[in-house]
């Protein structure tokens, strides 16, 4: 599903974000990317959403050469990978059923399907009572659920998640841990970055390790180390 | 989530027929929506698109009055000749027969004595002195022939015949030209060409002002709307998606412009032409503008409309394209 060979990242002033890095996630995979600030987690996601282009090295993504990628096909590219951030990104002018709804006006759904679909989603998510509020008016747990229902809206591939439980207590991290292994059963790929221990060892999933750009460790079911 | 892939297998097939209409009524009801929410800003950027279309208006509808004046003063040179009274009737239509084969002459009247005392009491009913006047004397007016020339610039062949000395002795008084006329025109001609050259300059440079002001008002757009733009791109919105209702909000503000502009002249024309009693305004006829104005008054919404949305399209895409840096 995720294939990464050799992929170095070079930005002008500092030295590599990312050296060599190579990995290869299957379909339906649960990885979890552990690494400090500055490790490369982000690099790494940036690559994938096409944000910034590797100085070197071969991307594949759901079967798209990110060589062969022309600009137009970027918009369609992002389409097709779910994405969800640490500060929710959310927009603070539309009710929770508008921001998930967002997502598939870019995309060009009729507006009956639209009105169709996003309900189903905030179900997944538990926050059909939320629907028309905004986003100032949840707490930041429920806001992370939204933005992750406007990431899986469209049915993605693949989900990346940078750091979603970066701003949240520790019970609200786990209603949106456990809203992603819901995502996952449902056959979708997720990719995961945090910083905490308790998820990672809660979650029992695989775990790739970055330190200084470079991938020092990758376990079938890993435990928390750095 | 099966449930959900079955509608969309569903309505797969239709999607894709109205996809781009969808995307396109989104971004017009996307610029509507960001036009609502900008009317501060955009208040500023339509006030002077307003005046440059305003400019713009004037500017065409005194063009046309200017060539109207000319025309109508160019309509009125003409040659007179003054016959002696004793110049027979032969004599007379020998002349006009005379005149009537020189190339340049449209048409030779000919107006009697009675006729001359006629028109003259006729301009001065008002003055009864001047009246009582001619009245006690025998009547002094000479019979005349009042030549329309073709083209008023080239009255030498005319000359040349009246000037023969033959031609001459028929002649009570000196042959009026409408020589001082001609220069006055002259005159007129050649302001109106400096006005249209000055008119076409202060259209440009106020465009250019106005596009200025788009441009800093889709800049600033883009800055407080960055958030919402930079989720755009990340959710995969096409830049076309993006771009395309800063677009129409500008085209909304030229439409807004040009009416507002309308509504102002129609209303500066209908209390000038009121409060001046249709009167002429030295060159300007200011009648003449604004039943032009009046005639015109759909080409003229439809050029102003026209030219606020160019010059809002142009500027907001140039504007977009250089601060919406979508990769």
């Amino acid at each position: 599903m995720i294939l990464l060979d050799r992929v170095t990242k070079t930005y002008n002033t500092r030295g590599s974000a990312l050296e060599r890095v190579s990995l290869h996630v299957e379909p339906k995979e649960f990885v979890i990317i552990v690494g400090q600030s500055g490790a490369g987690k982000s690099t790494l996601f940036k690559l994938l959403t096409r944000e910034e282009k590797p100085t070197s090295g071969k991307i594949i993504v759901g079967g798209m050469d990110y060589d062969k990628l022309r600009d137009k096909d970027i918009p369609l590219l992002r389409r097709k990978i779910g994405v969800v951030f640490q500060d929710f990104k959310l927009l603070s002018d539309r009710t929770v059923s508008e921001n998930v709804a967002f997502a598939l006006e870019i995309a060009g759904l009729p507006t009956a399907e639209i009105k169709h679909t996003v309900p189903k989603v905030l179900d997944v998510v538990n926050l059909k009572s939320k629907e028309n509020n905004y986003p100032r008016e949840l707490s930041g747990g429920e806001r992370q659920r939204v933005a992750i229902a406007r990431a899986i809206v469209r049915q993605p591939k693949i989900l990346i998640a940078d750091e979603p439980t970066g701003n949240l207590d520790p019970k609200h991290a786990f209603d949106v841990i456990k809203v992603l292994e819901k995502i996952n059963q449902f056959g979708t790929t997720v990719l995961l970055t945090t910083h905490n221990q308790e998820i990672v060892n809660y979650l029992k999933r695989r775990v790739v390790t970055i330190k200084d750009g470079k991938i020092i460790s990758d376990r079938a079911v890993g435990k928390y180390k750095l | 989530m099966s449930l959900k892939k079955k509608t969309r297998a569903k309505t797969n097939p239709k999607m894709k027929q109205d996809h781009k209409f969808i995307t396109l009524e989104r971004i017009f009801k996307n610029g509507f929506v960001n036009f609502g929410r900008n009317i501060w800003l955009a208040i500023a950027a339509m006030a002077m698109m307003g005046i440059t279309l305003t400019i713009l208006l004037f500017a065409v509808v005194a063009n046309a009055t200017f060539s109207h004046t000319i025309t109508d003063i160019t309509s009125h040179i003409d040659v007179s000749v003054y016959l002696k009274d004793n110049v027979t009737n032969k004599q007379r239509n020998d002349l006009i027969n005379n005149l009537k084969s020189i190339d340049n002459i449209q048409a030779v009247a000919y107006i009697s004595k009675d006729q001359a005392l006629k028109n003259y009491r006729g301009q001065n009913l008002n003055n009864k002195e001047l009246l009582a006047a001619i009245s006690e004397t025998d009547n002094p007016l000479p019979a005349s022939l009042v030549i329309s020339p073709k083209d008023p610039n080239k009255l030498a062949s005319i000359k040349d015949y009246l000037d023969k000395p033959a031609v001459k002795s028929l002649q009570s008084d000196p042959t009026s030209y409408s020589g001082d006329r001609k220069a006055a025109i002259d005159k007129i001609a050649k302001a109106t060409h400096f006005f249209r050259q000055a008119g076409i300059i202060g259209i440009i440079v106020f465009i250019f002002i106005s596009m200025l002001i788009i441009f800093n008002t889709i800049r600033m757009t883009i800055f407080n709307r960055r958030d919402e733009l930079v989720i755009m791109r990340l959710l995969g919105a096409t830049p076309g998606y993006i771009r395309g209702p800063f677009v129409v909000e500008t085209m909304l503000y030229g439409v807004v412009a040009a009416i507002v502009s309308l509504v102002i002249c129609g209303g500066l024309f209908a209390v000038a032409s009121s409060t001046l009693q249709a009167s002429s305004l030295g060159l300007l006829d200011i009648k003449y503008s604004g039943d032009y104005f009046k005639k015109n008054l759909w080409l003229i919404l439809t050029t102003q409309i026209l030219a606020g949305i160019i010059i809002g399209a142009l500027s907001s895409t140039i504007a977009a394209r250089r601060y919406l840096r979508l990769r």
